[in-house]
């Protein structure tokens, strides 16, 4: 184990894959000379070299388009986006070529590509460059979608993820990546797509929440324990495919459930996850499930309005209290 | 003895030898053929949803290909049945595509419209106009990454060139020296809108030398031209890993689609009559007859052979089943 940084985990992780297989390469924009928008790259250009650590023009499309080509022949490419938000100018690339090649083909062309970089809320960046892009991918079949929130999952995912032989969409956090953590050395160490973790256990309230607001979920359940309401935190890390098995596990042993999300709530995670818990716990459920979601408009630059527009501790604590039909007191 | 001196004969007229005049010849006449057959069937009801047409442009698929090694890569658009025709795919395993069955080759889920073959490096069949131009770069990518010396055709309408992934693409392939041959098949409308509704310049091969590629406008519309253009183009390619563009001027006799009426309005009868004495099977025959590579009986025979295989395509795509309904949720992910 070394404490390292989330940024630090993604780069070791970035190197070992590199390093174990000479198909893996970077490519996208500041990847190589500049060393990253948020340095994730650092270094790899001057270990790896030009031809597997590549700079690109500013033609989002253009370049996700060729790790697409690269990869249904044989290569792995690592795109990055330099924020997710440039995601949506290849989002035909991903969504009508990346995740259907291999159904279109019969099977023939499968398309072994990662494309990450960070997403969600960030600090006053502003409507087009702080948003949750998770729903935009989630929703297409042959995509698998994950959110890693911790320096660990940084790297065990990022890892699976370069090994999965189909397309993953892998979102980062500006606001996570100097969040340091524990991360296994071992060069083997993989965490599995599609298994979510139990961050804290509990017996009271499942809440299910990822990222920033993972971390935000942990500290409302630090003061609800004074409350004396005992919450469970489920992180799913991977969005699809979902674990379901471990929410539904957790939502059967406390009876209660709240999902955080980041993004505008509406037909998002939340809805899902509340429509999937309904659906097939509705008999375990003590309380109706809760959502606690970004306000349904773009995001603001003022301090005060982005604040307004983010799901935050307190609201938190309230849907917890409202599922457990207690007002704190 | 006298075979090979016929031979050279040949070649001193129209560059070619006899084999590769009758392999011309047959390319062109499949297409022609596989696609009447299409059409039939698509009336017939046996083919649904959109089936394109690219019957009059037969000769840029059979002369691009006729340069082509086996290990060479294309990838096309949704009017791509010929290229793969004659990329080497059996077809029977299209026509049973088209006809959505099993025994397709993407077992019937993938229509006319997304046709690919990897046992041929067939790369498809892609129907966003303009998308698959950055994917051919990135097998340019990667046939340079792994220092091969293959190279990739990638055939797209006049349709795409407005579009920004054209000039991404040929901007990328131009600016990391990829072995891409653009082949731009110029039918001078993108569905109903023509050229010169779309296109500030219309000459598209002017767009090459913006990006540093060797380009050139080819008669689409002859086999040979087209050969000999594309035989400089891979050349180049395969020895400096440079992409080229070729605007192939031709022409489709067709309709966008099967549902676009012959009597449209977006061009007169009496243009499409017009384009039609440029028939490039007909000009082909007459040319290989005139330099007395191809005799009467071998183009009978030519066609008879051809008539067969399209038939027995159609027989086979009758007789294959379905997809099983478990085909549904099969190749949605690859499983490790």
């Amino acid at each position: 184990m070394a404490v390292m940084t989330y940024r630090e985990a993604l780069n070791v992780a970035l190197r070992e894959e590199m390093t174990r297989d000479p198909r893996v390469f970077v490519i996208g924009e500041e990847v190589g000379l500049y060393e990253g928008a948020y340095k994730v790259t650092q270094g790899l250009l001057k270990d790896f070299g030009p031809k597997r650590v590549v700079d690109t023009p500013i033609a989002e499309s253009g370049f996700t388009g060729v790790g697409i080509g690269a990869a249904m022949t044989g290569l792995r490419p690592v795109v990055e986006m330099m924020t997710f938000n440039f995601a949506l100018l290849a989002l035909d690339q991903i969504v009508n070529s990346a995740a259907k090649l291999l159904y279109m083909s019969g099977g023939q062309f499968n398309v072994p590509i990662v494309i990450r970089g960070p997403g969600g809320p960030a600090h006053q960046l502003a409507a087009q460059h702080s948003q949750s892009m998770e729903v935009y991918f989630y929703h297409v079949p042959g995509l698998k979608v994950v959110r890693p929130s911790t320096p660990a999952d940084a790297k065990g995912l990022l890892k699976a993820a370069i090994r999965d032989d189909n397309p993953v969409i892998f979102i980062e956090s500006e606001t996570l990546y100097n969040v340091k953590g524990e991360v296994p050395d071992d060069a083997d160490f993989v965490i599995p797509l599609g298994q979510a973790i139990v961050r804290r256990e509990g017996t009271d309230v499942t809440v299910i929440a990822y990222m920033g607001m993972m971390y935000r979920a942990m500290e409302a359940a630090e003061e609800l324990a004074k409350e004396g309401i005992s919450v469970e935190i489920v992180d799913p890390r991977t969005l699809r495919p979902m674990d379901t098995d471990t929410i539904i596990g957790s939502v059967r042993k406390t009876h209660r459930a709240v999902v955080v999300e980041a993004g505008a709530g509406f037909a998002g995670m939340g809805s899902e996850i509340a429509a999937f818990v309904t659906e097939h716990a509705f008999d375990d459920l003590d309380a109706p499930v809760e959502r606690v979601t970004g306000a349904s408009a773009p995001m603001p630059y003022a301090k005060n309005l982005e604040k307004a527009k983010t799901p935050t501790k307190d609201k938190i604590m309230d849907a917890v209290r409202r599922v457990c039909y207690t007002n704190g007191g | 003895m006298a075979q090979k001196t016929a031979t050279h004969a040949a070649r001193a007229g129209l560059g070619i030898d006899a084999e590769l005049a009758r392999r011309l010849l047959r390319d062109m006449v499949l297409i022609r053929r596989f696609e009447e057959k299409a059409a039939e069937a698509y009336a017939l009801g046996k083919i649904g949803g959109f089936l394109h047409l690219s019957i009059g442009e037969e000769a840029v698929a059979a002369g691009v290909t006729s340069v082509l090694r086996p290990d060479d890569y294309a990838i096309s658009t949704y009017r791509e049945h010929g290229h793969c025709l004659v990329k080497g795919s059996d077809p029977r395993r299209i026509m049973a595509e088209l006809f959505g069955r099993i025994d397709g080759l993407s077992k019937g889920k993938g229509g006319s419209m997304h046709l690919f073959d990897k046992s041929t490096n067939f790369l498809g069949g892609h129907a966003i106009v303009g998308a698959h131009l950055p994917l051919a770069a990135g097998v340019g990518f990667k046939i340079k990454y792994e220092g091969g010396d293959q190279v990739i055709v990638c055939y797209f309408g006049d349709g795409a060139v407005p579009q920004g992934e054209f000039h991404e693409a040929l901007n990328l392939s131009a600016l990391w020296k990829l072995p891409v041959i653009w082949v731009c098949e110029n039918n001078r409308y993108a569905m109903g809108t023509s050229l010169e509704r779309a296109l500030a310049q219309p000459e598209i091969w002017k767009f090459g030398p913006t990006y540093g590629i060797p380009s050139e406008a080819v008669d689409g519309m002859d086999v040979l031209a087209m050969r000999e253009a594309t035989l400089r183009a891979v050349t180049r390619a395969r020895t400096e890993k440079t992409p080229a563009l070729l605007e192939a001027r031709t022409y489709r006799f067709r309709g966008h689609s099967m549902r676009d009426p012959a009597g449209a309005v977006y061009r007169t009868k009496e243009e499409v009559e017009r384009e039609k004495q440029r028939d490039p099977i007909l000009l082909f025959r007459d040319r290989a007859t005139k330099a007395g590579l191809l005799s009467p009986e071998e183009i009978k025979h030519i066609e008879k052979d051809v008539n067969d295989l399209v038939d027995e395509a159609v027989a086979f795509a009758d007789a294959s089943p379905e997809p099983p309904l478990p085909e549904l949720f099969t190749d949605i992910f690859k499983e490790a």
